[in-house]
């Protein structure tokens, strides 16, 4: 079995502001705006290197979008950041007519996503907003798992052209996938663990706990195979068919309502072309609360032990 | 100046394109686009520098965005006569598989729009998007905006408002059609807007005001006017006082054909009161 390595836990959002800051040097074309959360958006070190490039919009999240689309005519590609929740439901009409349907080349770059952000609670807490951006008909929605993964993305996105939300958080977590930034290609699923028995799809912050599950069912002789989706939109529908035909259960893992995240993508993808049993890690259409990341991440059920528990229970349902 | 007799011609032939094409479709709406015809027609043919083989990125042309989508019907028809696709396509407005869509789009990639609009209340911030765009871009032409006056109860209006005076957005020029008039009743009635020009102010804006937003001479001189107080480390504002429905006596000034189209009867009173001077599509 692979092992990997915690390098050092850090924030995603850390990741984020370190990719932005090297877009900030090799592209003049990138530009940023924030609505006053730079520093939660990690924003800081683009914005004092480039302050011509970087605008603070203040709190006016819908202005904020319309600007950015108005500032694609001319070249740029403008980076927004503010908290997910700001990012896509006050703003979803902002992003749908000027942003998606007129296909701008606006990176939309939310921080403090899912219950992570703890103790703010429910009003700062969004579980609906991969399921609200991979709604809109030509936006790509990435959820990225760790530091150098969020890194990764941020470099990669400004390299394709139209809209892309990517979702991130504000805890630190485990820094385990490749550091070299190369590695990383949209729309393409990473398999972190071969395995026969199951297969575990897993984004964001629950990759590594999925990791975890995975070390924790080896011990019961279980072989789980990992997968990090962190492309919910376009899919790796092939790299999860792929998997599941030689497993024949699947288990998804997300910060994220079950309704409208991963889960649902990939329950969708089998029921068209491999009916699987399917166990879904994911909030159960509630709203969260006030309480630190690993309480909250436990009592909803969003943990390696979950991960695991989800995993027997697919595999007993599995048709010999 | 360009011709004014050309330009005056060119303002019947568009109110009768306008009409037509609600006409033919039975759904659009006449009022706005009659009300603003001589403003849109003055800014592409007297006031922009634009280039109707279309770019999108618009570098070193004027641009203009049309927030108040619903009145595409003018638009429509000052963008193919200025050349930026073929005056017959007028016939495709609001039918399937047209580029003529109902509120203007980028989708189905009709030369001339750079944005989707219809949901009120984002073209102000798009517009100063693409004017700080141009400022990073070291490109010395200007931005103007079209808005609806109702459209200004959309909240996001405000923080675009002080956003541009706050930010030295001065190569923007935003127009507001003051006609009084949204679907449910005057503007009075359903939301009273107070006094425009000292809000502006407030927020920090040069304003113009043209009292004649339907006379041609005014509108080219009210937007000269904006024009020279713009690039003065401050917004500019023109509040163009127009009638809804203007040119067509039976639909002046009212609420009632903000979106509705005419009978046969109608049109055909519309277009006798807007000789053909151009030529029909």
């Amino acid at each position: 079995m692979k092992t990997y390595t915690n390098t050092g836990s850090k924030d995603t959002r850390s990741g984020f502001g370190a990719g932005l800051a090297e877009l900030g040097k090799t592209n003049e074309n990138v530009v940023a705006l924030c609505a006053d959360l730079t520093g939660s958006l990690k924003m800081n070190a683009f914005a004092d290197a480039h302050p011509d490039r970087f605008f603070q919009v203040g709190i006016a999240e819908a202005n904020m979008m319309s600007i950015a689309a108005g500032m694609t005519i001319g070249g740029k590609i403008p980076f927004t950041g503010t908290f997910a929740n700001f990012s896509t439901g006050r703003v979803y009409d902002q992003i749908r007519q000027s942003i998606a349907y007129s296909d701008k080349n606006v990176k939309i770059c939310a921080s403090h996503s899912g219950l992570t952000l703890g103790e703010d609670g429910a009003t700062h807490q969004i579980l609906e907003d991969i399921g609200l951006m991979k709604m809109l008909p030509g936006m790509t929605v990435i959820n990225t798992c760790d530091y150098n993964q969020t890194r990764a993305a941020t470099l990669a996105i400004a390299a394709h052209h139209g809209p892309v939300y990517l979702r991130f958080g504000r805890p630190k977590v485990a820094n385990f996938t490749a550091e070299d930034a190369s590695e990383f290609k949209i729309g393409k699923a990473i398999h972190l663990q071969e395995g026969t028995d199951v297969t575990i799809v897993a984004t964001g912050h629950l990759v590594w706990e999925a990791l975890e599950a995975a070390k924790a069912l080896q011990e019961k002789g279980i072989s789980a195979e990992v997968i990090n989706i962190h492309t919910i939109k376009p899919l790796d529908e092939e790299a999860i068919i792929k998997s599941v035909r030689k497993t024949g259960c699947i288990v998804t893992a997300e910060e994220h309502n079950y309704m409208g995240g991963l889960g649902e993508s990939v329950a969708r993808t089998l029921a068209q072309s491999i009916p699987t049993p399917q166990e879904f890690v994911a909030t159960q259409d509630t709203f969260g609360e006030s309480g630190t990341p690993e309480q909250l991440l436990e009592k909803y059920g969003l943990n390696a032990a979950n991960i695991a528990e989800k995993a027997q229970a697919v595999i007993k349902r599995k048709t010999k | 100046m360009a011709d004014i007799q050309h330009l005056k011609d060119l303002v019947s032939q568009v109110r009768r394109d306008i009409v037509r094409q609600v006409h033919a479709v039975n759904s659009g709406h006449p009022g706005g686009s009659l009300g603003c015809t001589e403003f849109i027609v003055a800014l592409y043919n007297e006031i922009m520098e634009h280039d109707p083989s279309f770019h999108m990125d618009g570098k070193n042309e004027d641009l203009f965005f049309l927030s108040n989508g619903h009145i595409s019907p003018v638009f429509y028809s000052v963008l193919a006569h200025a050349g930026y696709f073929p005056k017959a396509e007028l016939s495709t407005f609001r039918k399937l598989n047209s580029r003529l869509q109902g509120h203007p789009t980028t989708h189905e990639g009709l030369p001339g729009v750079r944005i989707a609009s219809g949901s009120l209340g984002q073209g102000m911030s798009v517009g100063i998007g693409a004017a700080l765009s141009k400022k990073l871009n070291g490109d010395d032409k200007t931005v103007f905006t079209l808005h609806g006056d109702g459209e200004l109860q959309e909240g996001q209006n405000w923080e675009a408002i002080m956003y541009a005076s706050a930010n030295h957005v001065d190569n923007l020029i935003a127009t507001i059609d003051v006609n009084g008039q949204q679907i449910d009743g005057s503007t009075d009635t359903v939301l009273a807007l107070g006094d425009l020009r000292k809000k502006f102010e407030a927020f920090g804006w040069e304003v113009v005001t043209v009292s004649k937003g339907n006379d041609l001479e005014s509108v080219i001189a009210g937007i000269q006017e904006a024009i020279s107080l713009s690039r003065k480390r401050t917004p500019v504002c023109i509040l163009l006082h127009t009638v809804m429905g203007h040119g067509v006596d039976f639909m002046m000034g009212s609420h009632e054909w903000h979106g509705i189209a005419p009978n046969d009867e109608q049109l055909a009173e519309a277009l006798r009161q807007n000789p053909e001077t151009l030529g029909d599509y």
